[in-house]
């Protein structure tokens, strides 16, 4: 690690910004003591089990209830027609956007409990209540459900064909919404004046999230109060409580709490609206009881949304010195069989606007196809189309490179937005405020000392091994978001966030944050700039979220926002507490409050020794003797809530070597170099392990993870660890993470955010490293992952030249 | 899981009974695919009958020929044990190389090969050796203990009590992980024994087998580089999401030749 901090080595607060504190967190989840939603019992908790579908797609003819119903324990057996007779609504999509001439997206009915039609295998049949959860699961296998089993679509390719099975019989074509941004004539003019057209056609391949702590959902309700109460591993409490309350279940806010308490990673599978929320909420209230739902591995293979799913063709127009005149991408992206929260969202507007990348390429179109299947619904996964874009630019970056016979590295100086013109404006949207991604781009080559590799490959090759390198510049869009902006592409609802600072009578802070922890290290994150701005050590700040009736209105944690946009807020309410209590002061030391600074967590009168502490005013807060009751409220407590005026811009510059054994096909990963400009560190170290992470979660993808239906059946055939590949520490080398540092221009911290970055960058460095690979062999693209058996397959296909050129 | 009955017989005498009273009572050793197959409710035995109650179907013997397993002696200890390093390090290799630590240390060597799953690693040691199969009931040789996918030659009511392993001259293991879980994509066992060389391929197809193509080749001149030419039939071989078949013939010839190359 080597971050500023560390290099001025001057960190006068130890718990305060810039500071590499050990997370307050952990010492709890290290313990085992972390208390998540499966480890919550209730007085008369009742214990659920769904009935999923065995089929992509068919008719419910016939439910018999009356097998299960007679089993021991068994309390109720619930369906989506109770559902409908119960009056309950549809689950919403929250982000649909504009299609093509103003066309809306299509937004067919999403019941929590299948009504009529199953739609993927794992689409919930009904819903079994026992006494216990080995009562519920028995009682499960004896819910007698008859179908018709129809013909499924499972990729977008048939999904669009003519004549292919429809998944909603009211939308013939599949396609749900027919999207595009961009200028098109000015890209197709600009194709015709090309010295060079470089192509591409890829599959981003599908994911599931695979959080830690597969989901949960207890429902309760208070029947002296009418007061229900929803617990969810959720990553935004009150969008649920918003969603489910206002849209699905009629339930008035006042009457809805929903807490989420220790979250055991998130990813995206955690921020939407499920159908198991609102089911066992409406059944708490129909039994009168808690309902406790805990999902098992195999149920969260096939229930929680998944992530990416395009097909691609891509084409880059270059003048003759390989300056990039402009770019034209189609996609086609899979929703699904049903819009999940911000299904059409994460293809669209998380996607399209970051294809511009660091480059200053003229024109740019895109058109995407969102289109439902008969498979699980699709939805944001870490980077949330920004990895999508990143990969198609960049590999097509490095396809022109390759044909035009330029270096990587210089086709990507050649184009990159220059350090002078920021803020820059893209073709596609978006502002860059800040950023210099070729500084980054610099230290990176120096640091994988990209000048020596043609060494390292000669002895690779000496024993049998093909090496390749593999380089990315990225740039990507996050700090969601700004309201007005994301409201106009579609948003429905607000994307600010919130904090709370409540100071005790002793001096001790109690924060409340809108944003959403779960694993991401915020309780020690905010309360480091707490302790800077009061200047009071991180053990006396405790960190609150998670729950909608101790913290008020928040947004949650998604597309790393929680320290761009929460921790702005934080700081608002920091300083609106700092301000107040410089009145409170001024009265104690008989000055006026323009007189009184703050510094090192003493308020005092400018230019003399007279001052109070931050505790002693906290206190005369809350004993208001010698106070200005007339004129100031008693009590110290803030709150302030944060719209950004823009996305955040991290950026970077990511470089990975790889060994490839051409008689196995293995991809050995062997090192990975990151550069990256994330705006002010709070934590180092948490840095050093967010970007790391997200580097192997994008190094899974690249490499190993694959979510494989069968086109015909539509029966999820990676439906386990057995078969469904997670990176693993053994995978994956020591991560070299750096930072190269602009502040974000628009926001109190100068901070642009790391959870996502890492994600963003890594499939296309691998990727672009397993072709140089096999570059020998006219290989200029390979699909992920990159497993041994498809890398064989290329490498034999492309005629057993594989022997490593000596 | 559903419910089940649990019985631990201190008797092999019980042990028969026990399986041949109840309905569908399955023999429990390690559990390691048994338990999970029921937690997913891919299985729903009865009865499991613990067989940890039975000391003498554990632990390791040897005269200098033949090393004696007991049926419940875990992997952990297989790998551990002095006499079948020194007798048979490929053996140990085998079994310190199978599942992580969590599984050598409950798997048994009786209840990998009583499964016979296709891509066990145990199998191919069985069978690459020429070992013999102890039962309650009689000794069956290895070529004819593993009869299909999942099948043995076992009959109701019959366990392995142990496994007495040839001491080869020389032997090797090579094993292809798949990805993701981890067992053999191809697992391939090379011995040389008193009777000629032995190959035994895991993983590869629906049952362990022997490569006599290339038992034949090995036992003319026993080299790497006469495999040189080697094309390696992918008929019968499986495919799946991780390989097709002719991924796995190409394994089982870089294996073969891999292995070689340790023994020369």
């Amino acid at each position: 690690m080597n971050h500023p901090a560390e290099i001025e080595g001057a960190v006068a607060n130890p718990t305060g910004i810039g500071a590499s504190m050990r997370r307050k967190e952990d010492m709890r989840f290290l313990m085992g003591r972390g208390n998540y939603v499966a480890d919550i019992k209730l007085p008369e908790m009742t214990y659920g089990a769904f009935v999923r579908s065995p089929h992509a797609h068919a008719r419910i003819v016939s439910i018999d209830k009356s097998a299960a119903l007679a089993m021991p324990g068994v309390i109720d057996v619930l369906t989506g027609e109770d559902m409908k007779a119960d009056g309950v609504g549809s689950l919403p999509c929250a982000w649909p956007v504009v299609g093509k001439g103003g066309a809306p997206t299509k937004e067919p009915p999403h019941p929590a409990i299948a009504q009529g039609k199953v739609r993927y295998v794992g689409d919930a049949v009904a819903f079994v209540i026992a006494e216990s959860l080995h009562q519920a699961r028995n009682a499960a296998e004896a819910v007698a459900v008859e179908y018709d089993v129809l013909p499924a679509v499972v990729g977008v390719l048939d999904a669009i064909k003519p004549g292919a099975a429809a998944v909603f019989d009211d939308i013939p074509d599949n396609v749900c919404v027919d999207w595009e941004l961009g200028d098109k004539h000015a890209t197709e003019a600009a194709f015709k004046k090309a010295a060079h057209i470089a192509r591409i056609s890829l599959v981003n391949n599908r994911l599931v999230g695979n959080p830690m702590e597969p989901r949960a959902a207890i429902g309760a309700f208070d029947r002296a109060r009418g007061q229900h109460t929803l617990y969810t591993t959720s990553q935004f409490p009150h969008i649920v409580k918003l969603l489910m309350g206002n849209f699905v279940l009629n339930i008035p806010q006042h009457k809805l709490r929903v807490v989420s308490p220790d979250v055991g990673g998130g990813f995206g599978v955690k921020q939407f609206h499920y159908a198991e929320e609102a089911v066992v909420t409406w059944a708490a209230k129909r039994l009168g009881r808690p309902v406790k739902w805990v999902c098992d591995r195999s149920e969260g293979f096939i229930s929680d949304a998944h992530g990416r799913d395009h097909v691609t063709e891509a084409e880059m127009a270059l003048d003759e010195n390989g300056r990039f005149l402009a770019l034209k991408v189609s996609t086609i992206a899979n929703m699904g069989g049903y819009l999940s929260t911000f299904g059409p969202n994460i293809p669209t507007n998380l996607y399209g606007p970051l294809l511009a990348g660091v480059y200053t390429t003229p024109a740019i179109y895109c058109e995407v196809k969102a289109v439902f299947t008969n498979t699980v619904p699709v939805d944001a996964y870490r980077g949330a189309g920004r990895p999508e874009a990143t990969f198609v630019l960049e590999r097509l970056v490095d396809v022109a490179a390759s044909e035009m016979g330029i270096a990587k590295d210089e086709i990507r100086r050649r184009n990159m937005i220059p350090p002078n013109a920021y803020p820059y404006q893209t073709p596609v949207l978006m502002e860059y405020d800040s950023g210099d991604p070729g500084g980054c781009l610099e230290k990176a080559l120096a640091k994988a000392d990209w000048k020596g590799f043609a060494k390292r490959k000669a002895a690779s090759a000496a024993k049998g091994k093909l090496r390749g390198i593999g380089l990315c510049t990225y740039i990507e869009a996050c700090g969601l978001a700004p309201s007005r902006i994301a409201i106009r592409l579609g948003v429905r609802g607000g994307l600010f966030e919130s904090a709370a600072v409540r100071v005790h009578p002793t001096g001790q802070v109690t924060v409340l944050m809108g944003s959403h922890n779960h694993g991401q290290g915020h309780e020690t994150t905010f309360a480091q700039i707490v302790s800077e701005k009061l200047s009071i050590p991180a053990e006396n700040i405790e960190i609150v979220f998670g729950d909608t009736d101790k913290v008020q209105f928040g947004l949650g944690t998604y597309g790393s926002r929680s320290l761009a946009v929460g921790g702005s807020a934080l700081v608002k309410a920091t300083d609106k507490v700092i301000a107040k209590g410089k009145k409170i002061a001024a009265h104690m030391l008989e000055a006026a409050d323009t007189d009184i600074e703050f510094a090192d967590g003493v308020f005092s009168v400018a230019g003399t020794d007279r001052n109070k502490s931050f505790a002693e005013v906290a206190l005369s807060a809350h004993f208001p003797v010698d106070y200005p009751l007339e004129i100031l409220e008693p009590g110290l407590e803030e709150q302030a809530f944060y719209d950004p005026v823009n996305f955040t811009f991290p950026c970077g510059a990511h470089i990975a070597e790889v060994e490839i054994d051409p008689d196995t096909g293995v991809v050995e990963l062997l090192s990975y170099v990151c550069v990256d400009d994330i705006g002010t560190v709070i934590n180092p170290m948490i840095v050093d392990g967010q970007i790391t992470g997200g580097v192997v979660q994008g190094v899974g993808q690249a490499l190993y993870e694959d979510c494989v239906y069968d086109p015909e059946s539509g029966q999820l055939l990676s439906g386990s660890f057995m078969d469904y590949c997670m990176p693993r520490a053994d995978h994956v080398p020591p991560v070299s993470v750096e930072t190269h540092i602009t502040k974000c221009t628009h926001n109190p911290l100068g901070v642009k955010g790391c959870g996502e970055l890492g994600t963003i960058g890594s499939p296309a460095t691998v990727i672009n490293a397993v072709v140089d690979a096999l570059s020998h062999l006219g290989v200029s693209h390979i699909d992920m992952p990159a497993s041994p058996h498809r890398v064989w397959r290329v490498i034999n296909e492309a005629g057993g030249a594989a022997r490593p050129a000596q | 899981m559903q419910s089940f009955e649990y019985l631990r017989p201190t008797t092999l005498t019980e042990v028969g009974g026990m399986l041949g009273k109840m309905g569908e009572a399955r023999p429990l050793a390690g559990g390691m695919t048994l338990i999970p197959a029921m937690k997913l409710r891919l299985a729903a035995p009865t009865a499991l009958v613990d067989l940890s109650g039975l000391p003498e179907l554990a632990g390791i013997k040897s005269d200098g020929k033949t090393v004696t397993i007991g049926a419940m002696t875990k992997h952990a200890d297989v790998a551990a044990s002095a006499d079948v390093r020194k007798l048979i390090p490929a053996l140990a290799a085998l079994a310190g190389g199978i599942g992580d630590a969590q599984v050598r240390n409950r798997g048994t060597l009786g209840g990998s090969i009583a499964n016979n799953d296709p891509s066990a690693c145990y199998p191919a040691a069985v069978l690459g050796l020429g070992a013999t199969v102890v039962t309650n009931r009689r000794r069956i040789a290895a070529d004819s203990f593993f009869t299909g996918m999942f099948e043995t030659a076992l009959a109701p009511g019959e366990i392995v009590t142990a496994v007495a392993f040839p001491v080869p001259s020389a032997a090797a293991y090579e094993k292809f992980r798949s990805p993701a879980s981890r067992y053999a994509l191809v697992g391939v066992f090379v011995a040389k024994t008193t009777s000629g060389v032995r190959v035994a391929v895991t993983g590869a197809a629906p049952c362990v087998f022997r490569a006599s193509a290339i038992e034949a080749i090995l036992n003319e001149k026993f080299s790497a580089e006469t495999l040189a030419s080697l094309r390696f039939p992918a008929d019968g071989l499986n495919s799946d999401l991780h390989g097709d078949a002719q991924y796995r013939a190409q394994l089982v010839g870089v294996l073969v030749k891999r292995a070689i190359a340790k023994l020369i």
